[in-house]
C-alpha cells in the first residue's frame, strides 16, 4: 500500500535509499546534499538498513570508494551536490569505463567561483560526457522515483553505467511536498538482489581491474561503451513500464506537456518546468497553443526521439539553468540543435539562460518567454538567439 | 604473531607476482612486490596506485597479478582499497563470503607521500583493515624521475636538476613513517628488501593485525638514482648501513628499531655509488654532504632514543 507523507526532496531521497538497502555507501558532506547522507547515516545507526557506510575525507575519496566497493561485488551509492561533484570529475570517468553500476543522487547546485550554495544545474552539465546516466527529477515524487528506476537501469545486464539522478538544489532537496512513498516489500521486489559481474572478490576467478591499454585497443574499448549508450533508452523505457504497473505513475524519456497540437514550445529541465506548465496552461486558456517538453532521460541524451516531438513546432525556447561558456549556447541547447538538425522543417530555436545560482523562475518569465515566442511566430523575426532572462542590466 | 618462515619454505611457495611483467631490469619494485606476496599466508586482495608498478604489471590483456587486483587512479589506491574491504565486510555480515581475505595497497612515493597522501589518510583515521606499502624510490619514477617531497636532500632530478646556481634538491624528506605513526594506527614499519627476512616478518606481523598497518619499503631505482641495474639489493643495504634507510617498526605507539648496524657507515658511501648525487662531490658543495650526515645522525639519534624511551 502506498503511503501518502510530507516530506522534503532529500528526505523523500534516502528514503528510497533505505528502501534499497544497499551494501555500501560512501557519505561526504556538502550544502544540499548534507541532509540526504545524514539521514541515511541515521538508518545506518538505527540498524535499519544492512549498509555498512565509509565516512571519507572529501568526495575523489567518496567516488574512489565506490569505484573500489563496486568492483569488490555489490550495490554501491552515494551523493553529492556542485563542488564536490566538480572535486570527483576524474573518477566519474574511470567509474563508467569500468562499467561499474554506481547510483549517485546529485542535489543540482551552482559552482564556484562565485561561490553559491543554491540551485543551478551548472554542477551535472559539467559532467554530461563522462559516461554517467543521467536522470533529471522536477519534484520530490520523481527524485524518489527516479532513485529507484536508476538501480534497475545501471545493474541492467546489457548496461552496468553508473547513473546520477538529479535534482534542483533547495528548490526541491529541502522543499516539502506531498507525495507517495511505496512500501519497502515492494521497492525490494522492484530492485532486486544485486547481480555482480567480474567481482574482485570472487577469489577463484582472480580478475585484474583498471589495466592499461594503449593505442592498440582503446579506441575498441571506447567504442563499445558508446554502443552500450544507445541501449540505455530502451532499458529506461522497459524499467519505467514495470514501475507504472507498481506505482501507477508513468515515466518515459522525456515529459511532454500539451505538445502534440502545440505551435509554441518551451524546453525546461526539473523543478522550473512545474512552474512553466501552469503558464503554459494560461497561454492555452487564451487560446494560444503553447506546450512544453521535460527531458528525463539527459544522458545519453535521446537525440531522435525528442527531434520525432519537437519537428512540428514553428518555435521553440530553451531555458537552460546553466551556461556552457564558450559554446556560445547553454547546454540543453545545443542538444536540442543537434535533435533538429537532420529535419527540413525544422522549429525556429532559441536560447534563455535563468536561474543562475538559484536565482528565482518566475511564471513572469514563462510568460516573457512564450509571449516572444509568439511574436516570432507572428512577425519571424529572431530578437535574440540567447539571452540572460531575470538578470540585473 | 605469525609464525616466523623460513627462507626454504618461502622458496616452495607459488609467485604470486608473475614473471613477464614490464618493469626495467634491476628495479626494485617486483622484488619488494614478490617478498610482500610470497610473505603472506592469506587470501590476498590488491590496489595499485597509478605508478611504474601499475603500468608494467597489467597492460591489457596480460596481467602479471595472480591475485584480484584494482587500479583505480593515481592518488586514491587507499580510497579504492578501503571501498573494497568495506564491501568485503558488509557481504562477509550478510553471509554472502566466507573467507578470510586481507588487503594490500601498493603505491610509490608520488602516488603516497604527495597526491595519494590524503587519501591515505583518510583511509588510515578510518580504520579500514588494511595493509599500505609505499615502494619509496624517492621520485616520479614514471613520468621520468621528477622530484617528490620523499626525493632525498641533494637529489638530482628533471624537474630539480642540479645546475650551476641550483645544487638538486634544497629541501628534506617528508619523513611519512613517522606522520603514518601519528595516526596512532596500530602497525608502522620501515623495511627493505636487502633486509628480506625482516620485510617479511613486518608484512606477516602486519597481516596477523586487525586495522590500518603501513609499510614503507625503500625501493632502488637504477634509471632515477643513476646507479647499475645490478645494484638494487647493495643499494637498499647501504641505505640501511648509513641509517639514511633505519629499519624499525611501530606497534602500537611502541617504537622498535629491527637492525642496528654493526658500524654506521657514512653517507657518503651510500650517495657515491649513484649519479643523483654526484654533483655533491664537487669541492663547492661538499658541504652539502655533511648536512645530509648531520640531518640523518640526528633522526638516528632521535629514533634511538624513541625507542629508548619505551624500552626502560
Amino acid at each position: 500500500m502506498a503511503k501518502i507523507v510530507a516530506v522534503t526532496g532529500n528526505e523523500a531521497v534516502a528514503n528510497a535509499l533505505k528502501q534499497v538497502n544497499p551494501d555500501v555507501c560512501a557519505a561526504y558532506p556538502i550544502t544540499p546534499q548534507t541532509e540526504m547522507m545524514q539521514r541515511f547515516s541515521s538508518f545506518v545507526s538505527d540498524g535499519k538498513v544492512k549498509t555498512e557506510i565509509i565516512l571519507v575525507e572529501s568526495e575523489h575519496s567518496s567516488m574512489s570508494a565506490c569505484v573500489g566497493a563496486c568492483a569488490a561485488g555489490g550495490r554501491v551509492i552515494t551523493a553529492t551536490s556542485s563542488q564536490g561533484l566538480a572535486l570527483m570529475y576524474e573518477i566519474l570517468y574511470i567509474a563508467s569505463g569500468t562499467r561499474l553500476p554506481i547510483v549517485m543522487p546529485v542535489v543540482n547546485r551552482a559552482l564556484s567561483a562565485p561561490l553559491n550554495i543554491h540551485g543551478d544545474h551548472s554542477d551535472s552539465m559539467g559532467a554530461r560526457d563522462t559516461g554517467w546516466i543521467q536522470l533529471w527529477s522536477e519534484n520530490a515524487q520523481e527524485a524518489y522515483d527516479n532513485t529507484i528506476q536508476a538501480f534497475r537501469i545501471a545493474e541492467h545486464m546489457d548496461i552496468r553505467l553508473p547513473i546520477m539522478i538529479n535534482m534542483d538544489g533547495f528548490i526541491i532537496s529541502h522543499s516539502i511536498e506531498r507525495m507517495e512513498y511505496l512500501d519497502d516489500d515492494q521497492v525490494q521486489n522492484f530492485v532486486g538482489e544485486f547481480k555482480s559481474l567480474n567481482p574482485l572478490l570472487d577469489l577463484e576467478h582472480p580478475v585484474s581491474y583498471g589495466p592499461l591499454i594503449l593505442t592498440d585497443y582503446y579506441m575498441e574499448f571506447r567504442k563499445a561503451q558508446d554502443d552500450v549508450e544507445s541501449k540505455v533508452p530502451g532499458v529506461v523505457l522497459d524499467v519505467a513500464k514495470d514501475f507504472e504497473k507498481l506505482s501507477g505513475r508513468t515515466y518515459g524519456l522525456f515529459e511532454t506537456y500539451r505538445l502534440d497540437d502545440a505551435e509554441i514550445a518551451l524546453i525546461i529541465l526539473n523543478s522550473a518546468a512545474g512552474t512553466s506548465k501552469d503558464v503554459v496552461d494560461e497561454f492555452r486558456d487564451k487560446g494560444i497553443k503553447a506546450g512544453l517538453l521535460k527531458p528525463r532521460l539527459y544522458r545519453p541524451f535521446p537525440y531522435k526521439e525528442i527531434g520525432e516531438a519537437l519537428k512540428h513546432l514553428k518555435a521553440v525556447c530553451v531555458l537552460d539553468r546553466a551556461d556552457a561558456f564558450g559554446g556560445s549556447f547553454g547546454p540543453v541547447y545545443m542538444d536540442i540543435a543537434t535533435s533538429l538538425y537532420p529535419y527540413k522543417e525544422r522549429p525556429v530555436l532559441i536560447n534563455k539562460i535563468y536561474g543562475l545560482g538559484g536565482r528565482d523562475y518566475l511564471p513572469d518569465h514563462a510568460k516573457l518567454v512564450l509571449n516572444e515566442l509568439v511574436e516570432l511566430v507572428g512577425n519571424g523575426t529572431v530578437k535574440s538567439y540567447k539571452e540572460y532572462i531575470g538578470v540585473r542590466e | 604473531m605469525a609464525k616466523a618462515v623460513t627462507l626454504k619454505e618461502l622458496s616452495k611457495k607459488e609467485l604470486l607476482f608473475a614473471p613477464g611483467h614490464r618493469l626495467c631490469a634491476g628495479c626494485g619494485a617486483p622484488i619488494v612486490v614478490k617478498m610482500v606476496l610470497l610473505a603472506s599466508d592469506y587470501h590476498l586482495v590488491a590496489a595499485n596506485a597509478t605508478g611504474c608498478l601499475e603500468v608494467s604489471s597489467c597492460i591489457s590483456d596480460y596481467t602479471a597479478w595472480k591475485i584480484p587486483w584494482i587500479h583505480n587512479a593515481f592518488e586514491n589506491a587507499a580510497a579504492t582499497l578501503s571501498g573494497v574491504e568495506t564491501m568485503y565486510r558488509s557481504l562477509k555480515k550478510q553471509g554472502k563470503i566466507d573467507k578470510e581475505i586481507k588487503f594490500i595497497a601498493f603505491g610509490g612515493d608520488g602516488g603516497t607521500y604527495d597526491i595519494g597522501f590524503q587519501s591515505l589518510s583518510g583511509a588510515m583515521e578510518r580504520g579500514h583493515d588494511m595493509l599500505y606499502i609505499c615502494y619509496d624510490n624517492g621520485a616520479y619514477m614514471n613520468t621520468g624521475i621528477q622530484r617528490s617531497s620523499a626525493t632525498p636532500f641533494g637529489a638530482d632530478t628533471t624537474t630539480r636538476p642540479a645546475g650551476s646556481v641550483v645544487p638538486g634538491k634544497t629541501e628534506q624528506r617528508k619523513n611519512l613513517t613517522k606522520i603514518m605513526a601519528a595516526h596512532n594506527i596500530p602497525y608502522v614499519a620501515q623495511a627493505s628488501p636487502s633486509h628480506w627476512a625482516d620485510l617479511v616478518r613486518k608484512v606477516r606481523k602486519a597481516l596477523e593485525i586487525t586495522g590500518p598497518k603501513f609499510m614503507n619499503i625503500v625501493t632502488p631505482c637504477n634509471r632515477g638514482w643513476r646507479s647499475r641495474t645490478d645494484d638494487a639489493i647493495t643499494l637498499s643495504r647501504l641505505a640501511v648501513d648509513t641509517c639514511y634507510w633505519p629499519l624499525y617498526e611501530i606497534e602500537n605507539g611502541v617504537t622498535k628499531i629491527t637492525f642496528r648496524p654493526r658500524e654506521k657507515k657514512p653517507i657518503a658511501d651510500f650517495l657515491k655509488t649513484q649519479g643523483r648525487f654526484k654533483h655533491l662531490f664537487k669541492p663547492e658543495n661538499e658541504v652539502l654532504i655533511g648536512k645530509i650526515q648531520e640531518s640523518i645522525d640526528r633522526e638516528w639519534e632521535k629514533l634511538q632514543k624513541e625507542e629508548a624511551c619505551f624500552a626502560s
